[in-house]
């Protein structure tokens, strides 16, 4: 029997082929993600040329926010709520070890207005209404249903995109506060109410040490994330190829990506406001 | 005899994706008000060819004229002036599922007509009641079947009284009965409103009933264009072979 030269060749130098297929693999997974880099920014500076032209689709724009505000308030005030509750927890043990239980307060107010709240009201804005809106565009592009917008002469860009990235950038913000509050809410309640902290010393020490420029730090944070979240997830939607299984690997993608940038734009953006 | 201008002209139109060169040159005229159909088995490229027309996909090179303007190198907002003479009607109708029948075929209107709420519930009856449908507006396209979900794609193309309609297999997957309707669905639409239409199928019986002329696409060339008849008495082996299929059974 006759062995394929290719297979002869692989068996020869395995060690060789395992390093070439590892390098192809890198290079592939890098042009891949520059190519997403681009395409997103590419989309993101379209979505900015089409938001400022009429028609301005006022009720498309206020379902949006419905959808991605109002529809993750409860779940973002719930997060919010226990993770103050904990971290105040937390904090309140490990300080009490130096007598300090007085800095739980500020701690976890600096900590939840500069980090916690944006990152994580990111974090379920993405799972999900990007998720949902990654899918709805990706089933109307398979389903030709973004084709049959541009044949009745309706830009998908200014109709589908610029509600969805308008409503990400406001609304990621203004559940940051949501965050804030909940958060600070939990913590008072466990520092002040469980652990035995007086409320006075939660209360003033917290308004010593936080400033508005934290609060700030969140928004600007929350307005970034919300931006690029809204952002990936339309474009991996809208991009979609390859009927269920396409859209059901966009969404992935989009879920693995947004929450990614999540972490690394927090650094980044952390880095450049101080 | 004369005839009759040509609404849509395609010159030498290249197309590939990657590798894979689907359309090598494509000539094609559809004369005002008639219909046009381009025949050819599954993967000859129609529906690329479709979507030129419309301008939902750009050629490698060549030229699509519609009314006298090559509209290739149009940008979106030319473009969307030039997309407002057509209606299309997709495979799977299209429809939008978050909407309403109503919503759906209105929804031109409410994008490119300054018009009140009565008078484009009159003309929305009006158009689902040449695809003889009536009594549905409230209903979604999911409760609908497949025939009904055609038939309001087509009410929804042709709510702007265009002067072109696109099918893109409109009769594919649908039962002899239905299939039947939606050819008499098609020459409705051309006798009632004197649209031109371009029809993409595969199915030999649907092409030759609703047919002024018929284009048959092979391996991203038409190599037959004319009447049904010509098509009949071709000699090319690719056109017999396809006939062969039905005229062999019927």
């Amino acid at each position: 029997m006759r062995i394929p030269e290719d297979l002869e060749r692989r068996a020869r130098r395995p060690g060789l082929n395992y390093l070439t297929e590892l390098l192809e693999g890198i290079g592939r997974g890098v042009l891949s993600l520059l190519n997403d880099i681009g395409g997103i920014t590419t989309l993101g500076f379209t979505i900015v040329r089409w938001a400022v032209r009429p028609p301005y689709r006022v009720q498309n724009f206020f379902a949006q926010l419905d959808f991605v505000g109002v529809g993750s308030t409860f779940i973002v005030a719930l997060t919010g709520t226990f993770s103050g509750m904990v971290f105040a927890y937390q904090t309140s043990g490990a300080f009490r070890i130096f007598n300090a239980e007085s800095l739980v307060g500020p701690t976890v107010a600096i900590t939840i207005t500069r980090e916690l709240s944006p990152v994580f009201s990111s974090l379920m804005v993405t799972m999900r209404a990007v998720s949902a809106m990654c899918t709805e565009l990706g089933t109307m592009r398979v389903t030709e249903q973004i084709d049959a917008l541009e044949t009745m002469a309706v830009n998908p860009i200014h109709y589908l995109l610029v509600p969805r990235v308008m409503a990400g950038l406001i609304m990621v913000p203004v559940l940051v506060v949501v965050f804030d509050t909940a958060g600070m809410s939990g913590a008072y309640f466990v520092a002040v109410g469980v652990q035995g902290i007086s409320a006075g010393t939660f209360i003033n020490r917290t308004q010593q040490w936080l400033v508005s420029s934290d609060f700030t730090e969140g928004l600007i944070k929350g307005a970034v994330f919300g931006l690029t979240v809204v952002l990936i997830g339309c474009y991996k939607g809208y991009n979609a190829a390859g009927g269920a299984k396409g859209v059901g690997q966009a969404t992935t993608q989009a879920m693995v990506a947004s929450a990614l940038s999540i972490f690394i734009l927090d650094y980044i953006v952390g880095v450049i406001l101080h | 005899m004369t005839s009759k201008p040509a609404v849509i002209e395609v010159i030498d139109l290249y197309k590939s994706f990657g590798d894979n060169q689907v359309l090598r040159g494509i000539k094609l005229k559809v004369e005002e008000g008639s219909t046009c159909v381009i025949l050819g088995a599954s993967g000859s490229g129609k529906t690329v060819l479709l979507k030129h027309l419309i301008a939902l996909l750009k050629p490698d090179r060549g030229h699509v004229l519609i009314d006298g303007q090559d509209i290739v190198p149009l940008e979106a907002e030319d473009l969307a002036k030039v997309r407002t003479k057509f209606g299309m009607v997709f495979q799977g109708a299209a429809l939008f599922d978050s909407m309403t029948v109503y919503e759906n075929v209105s929804f031109p209107l409410r994008e490119h007509r300054k018009l009140k709420e009565a008078e484009m519930r009159q003309i929305v009856r009006e158009k689902l009641a040449i695809v003889n449908l009536k009594g549905i507006e409230d209903e979604y396209p999911a409760q609908l079947s497949g025939g009904m979900r055609k038939r309001v794609g087509l009410a929804r193309a042709i709510v702007l009284d265009p002067k072109i309609v696109l099918y893109d297999e409109p009769t594919t997957g649908l039962d002899p009965i239905t299939t039947a309707y939606v050819d008499e669905m098609i020459l409705d639409a051309k006798r009632q409103l004197g649209v031109t239409s371009v029809v993409i199928s595969h199915d030999i019986a649907s092409a030759f009933k609703v047919a002024d002329n018929v284009a048959f696409l092979f391996d991203g060339v038409i190599v037959e264009q004319g009447p049904p008849q010509r098509l009949r008495n071709s000699q090319q082996p690719q056109v017999k072979l396809f006939l062969q299929t039905w005229f062999g059974k019927n």
